[in-house]
């Protein structure tokens, strides 16, 4: 660490940590969380809340922890009796014009203000009940964030972050004393690219997504860690399942990637991870119309029609696939003339202004990256053209592609095929999508990340890794190297190519790593 | 005692002498008076020499803290490396003060020059003064002086001082929540550190400093520091001449200037002419409405320098006397200030915007017959939650006189508890 270290002791904890961190960091270091609202660690300091009250020996009053800098020597009690009633009397204040509405609040269950009452709020409130509670109405601020100004606790996270973060200051604390709301500038509307972090940001459930209204109580969640296929920016996020349905996306923090946040258009890009006419069952085409077979009989099918092919193969596939299909589906094809090619979907760019290389990228492919050092190419056109005289045609998870072949055509996919005047496949193998499966994406800086399935397959349908790996009859009923899990294939894929060498599926953990330097360029080392 | 009243013969005139002459605003009035005799003298010194001259002086900071002028001052970078400025708080809004503005209207030239030599000191390239919105008078006045000396060249194009109009918020008094206004930003206090001798307006190194110090400066130049540290009845950490602004119930409400020491007693007995045929003193708030009340007996042994008044469990403040007789309806008096700082909260810290609303409707319970005997209870330990833990002052100041007004006319607040005081309305 190239700051000198501070030694200080919080709550009897000794610890040391670079100088200039804030005591609440430190305290996290020390296992203690100190309660807080307006402090947020991707947001400037604002110190308004007063919730982090601590003692610190020697300071002549209560500091807040979020904005007191470490000392040498410092001795810091979270818990003293001075502190406890300093952060208790916030949290009675903070309540008084706090709607007791928990039961058909969305925030409640993952509400700070829940949370720190129920850790050290007083059993009831000394507020009598004869005194009226501010009131102001429910106010529409953006596509979809909804203001209930009535919870609100005036912690100016969404404001410090509309005007340092995104830096489109719309958001602005309005009126003075008990009578103050968060205002929105009367010409503009909360429809910043990134708006929907403020939903995120607000500690209670005072700014709401109108997408998540009313939808799923917390508790019900289940939450599974995943990486966002918005775009090849490749944000770290969290799939919130309820009863097996994708109902949220909200980001998971990855200080190297996305920080806190994450882009609208990335929160909003869920909904087809739920569809429901999806492939259930491996199809074989017998005179001219499809027959539901078992995996056993599909997978014999497709060998032996792979087993006898000589001359060009084509894959076309989706830069939506795990890096482990796209290994295996290349080496499949291995030792045919192979052409392989995604289509590149581009979009409009929005970057996080206040964020350096955080941005919705134009390339919506969250494994471009991937695809590219695995030997796929870009043009598209080129490969579908080439299919045409292909002994084989491979189509993983691309229902767009208007193949025409004389080929064998297999098809890997989550849907049925969508284009009505493309040649039907001879053989249809149901795969599983990101929510359903663990694998990794490369996003645009060659960093490897993992992400784990949220939910259930649909029917028969499994990862395409696990389907090519036993095409390619090495796979769990092989005789090969088995590949039984998104593990043995990533481990392959590492071993055999350049610039994944020395990444392993466990070393990756949640956060990722990056590709060795040079293989791809513009990979920072 | 200013303007139209002569000046009481135990009064030491320094700074309200020319007030009520008219001719005192003009730069050549001004001039003829002895003006800018200060400003000449220190433009001639080294700016840490002038910095040493304020020291010595014993000059405390008159807005309310008393924190020591001189000392402040070198608390500036000694290495200039970026701009530094200089804030004048002209912003007097503290309920019961209406000294600077009188400094303002009829000595304008005093606050310029004591600006001048200020930034001088402080090597300050910029001045700042800002004026209470709605101060419409005293700003007239400070702009046509302004331009009369910036005509006449006197400050030599070492300072350029603007005047800066405030909106109308107490809390713009706040020194940083007064920087915020100046750049453009809702005036709210900031987090400290970073104090302004590191990082106040725009982000530059910034002193900040009250009207009526800064007209009191140039005397010290003119006159010398031993001449100001002389001028002292009691305390010597506490020099100089005050202004004090008597109102309430008293006979002769005004403008008084003592020098530091005086007894509060005589100020007002014997200056003011004391309360009301038939009537007794009951209670006195001594600097500003921030500061805890006094009883009489607290009052009559009061001398009123930054020691002394602490010493009675008070404040010296902002020298804002508001002085109550015995008709006076201490419930009601706290209720009203409750209701000034509730509606001025900025609204950043907790405590404050929802600790000055509920302590208002306390207040107002108990003065409509419906309070509990609880309530009192709660009103001191909801101060206490309110002192000392937000970023400024101003919960701490709604808290002062509700504590100093249970813990001592608690009779009074029984007396409506218990329907023995008819309740009064709210307005």
């Amino acid at each position: 660490m190239a700051d000198a270290a501070v030694n200080l002791t919080i709550d009897d904890v000794p610890i040391s940590v670079p100088a200039g961190t804030l005591v609440i960091e430190a305290a996290k270091q020390a296992g203690v969380l100190v309660p807080h609202y307006c402090y947020h660690p991707g947001l400037p300091v604002a110190g308004v809340c007063r919730m982090c009250l601590v003692e610190i020996e020697k300071a002549p009053k209560l500091q807040i922890a979020c904005a007191t800098q470490v000392a040498e020597g410092m001795v810091v009690r979270t818990q003293s009796a001075q502190a406890k009633k300093g952060r208790t009397s916030v949290l009675e204040l903070l309540l008084i014009n706090h709607p007791l509405d928990c039961p058909i609040c969305d925030q409640a269950g993952e509400c700070e203000l829940q949370d720190f009452t129920f850790q050290e709020g007083r059993p009831a409130t000394r507020y009598s009940p004869d005194y009226a509670k501010r009131f102001n109405p429910v106010e529409d601020f953006g596509p979809d964030v909804l203001y209930v100004p009535n919870r609100c606790i005036l912690c100016t996270r969404c404001v410090r972050f509309m005007e340092d973060v995104a830096q489109e200051p719309v958001l602005n604390v309005s009126e003075r004393g008990d009578r103050a709301y968060i205002g929105i500038h009367p010409d503009a509307r909360l429809d910043h690219s990134w708006a929907g972090n403020v939903v995120d940001l607000c500690p209670v459930g005072s700014l709401l997504s109108k997408d998540f209204l009313h939808k799923a109580r917390a508790w019900e969640l289940d939450k599974s860690a995943s990486v966002c296929t918005g775009c090849s920016q490749g944000c770290n996020v969290t799939l919130d399942t309820r009863d097996n349905v994708v109902v949220r996306v909200r980001p998971r923090v990855n200080l190297a990637v996305n920080r806190y946040f994450i882009c609208d258009h990335g929160r909003m890009n869920y909904r087809w991870m739920s569809r429901g006419d999806r492939i259930e069952a491996p199809l074989v085409k017998h005179d001219g119309a499809y027959r539901a077979v078992d995996w056993d009989e599909a997978l014999d099918h497709a060998r032996t029609a792979l087993r006898g092919a000589k001359g060009k193969a084509v894959a076309l596939v989706s830069p939506t696939a795990s890096t482990e299909a796209l290994f295996l589906a290349r080496r499949l094809l291995d030792g045919l003339d192979f052409t392989g090619a995604f289509q590149l979907v581009m979009g409009e760019a929005a970057p996080l202004a206040g964020v350096p290389n955080l941005a919705l990228r134009p390339e919506r492919a969250p494994n471009g990256t991937g695809a590219e050092l695995l030997g796929y190419g870009k043009d598209f056109a080129a490969a579908l053209a080439a299919a045409a005289s292909a002994a084989v045609v491979l189509v993983l998870d691309d229902p767009q592609a208007a193949v025409e072949t004389a080929g064998t055509l297999i098809y890997l996919g989550t849907v049925p095929p969508e284009h009505e005047s493309a040649r039907t496949p001879d053989i249809v193998l149901p795969i599983t999508n990101v929510a359903e499966e663990e694998g990794t994406f490369v996003n645009r800086d060659g960093r490897v990340q993992r992400y784990l399935q949220a939910k259930p397959a649909p029917g028969m349908a499994r990862p395409a890794w696990w389907v090519l790996a036993e095409l390619m009859g090495n796979g769990a009923r092989g005789t090969g190297k088995g590949i039984q899990t998104a593990a043995d294939a990533f481990d392959v894929l590492a071993e055999s190519v350049d610039g994944f060498a020395g990444l392993s599926y466990a070393e990756l953990g949640l956060g990722g790593k990056t590709i060795a330097a040079g293989t791809l360029a513009g990979v920072p080392a | 005692m200013g303007y139209p009243q002569k000046p009481h013969a135990r009064e030491t005139v320094v700074l309200s002498k020319h007030f009520g002459d008219a001719d005192a605003k003009s730069y050549k009035g001004w001039v003829k008076r002895g003006g800018y005799e200060g400003l000449q003298k220190a433009l001639a010194m080294d700016p840490a020499a002038v910095v040493e001259e304020v020291k010595a002086s014993g000059l405390r900071g008159r807005g309310g803290a008393g924190f020591p002028t001189g000392l402040k001052w070198s608390f500036m970078p000694k290495e200039k490396k970026k701009a530094h400025y200089l804030c004048v708080n002209a912003d007097e809004s503290e309920p019961g003060t209406f000294k600077d503005r009188e400094i303002m209207r009829w000595t304008p030239h005093a606050l310029l020059e004591g600006t001048a030599i200020a930034a001088y000191a402080i090597r300050a390239e910029v001045a700042y003064i800002y004026i209470r919105g709605e101060f419409t008078e005293p700003l007239a006045v400070m702009e046509q002086a302004l331009a009369e000396a910036n005509q006449a060249g006197v400050f030599k194009d070492k300072v350029k001082i603007y005047l800066h109009r405030g909106a109308g918020a107490y809390i713009c008094g706040e020194e940083t929540a007064l920087m915020n206004s100046i750049e453009g930003k809702r005036g709210n206090p900031r987090i400290k550190p970073p104090f302004p001798a590191a990082a106040g307006v725009f982000g530059m190194p910034t002193t900040i400093n009250n009207v009526e110090t800064l007209a009191a400066v140039p005397h010290i130049l003119t006159q010398g520091a031993a001449w100001y540290k002389a001028l002292c009845l009691s305390n010597p950490k506490s020099t100089g001449t005050k202004l004090f602004s008597v109102c309430g119930h008293v006979q002769r409400p005004g403008n008084y200037e003592v020098t530091m020491g005086f007894p509060l007693k005589d100020l007002l007995y014997e200056l003011c002419g004391g309360v009301g045929q038939g009537r007794t003193l009951k209670a006195c708030i001594p600097g500003g409405s921030s500061v805890p009340i006094l009883t009489r007996e607290e009052t009559e042994a009061t001398l009123l320098d930054y020691e002394g008044v602490v010493e009675r469990g008070s404040m010296l403040g902002s020298g804002g006397v508001i002085v109550f007789d015995d008709t006076a309806d201490m419930v009601y008096q706290v209720m009203r200030l409750a209701k000034f700082y509730a509606h001025e909260s900025c609204a950043q810290c907790t405590q404050c915007r929802e600790g000055t609303a509920w302590t208002v409707k306390i207040m107002e319970r108990i003065l409509a017959g419906q309070g509990k005997m609880q309530d009192l209870d709660l009103l001191l330990d909801l101060s206490d939650n309110m002192t000392g833990k937000t970023i400024c002052v101003l919960s701490d100041s709604c808290a002062a006189p509700v504590v100093s007004g249970i813990k001592k006319f608690k009779s009074e607040f029984e007396a409506y508890i218990t329907g023995k005081r008819r309740p009064v309305a709210a307005d």
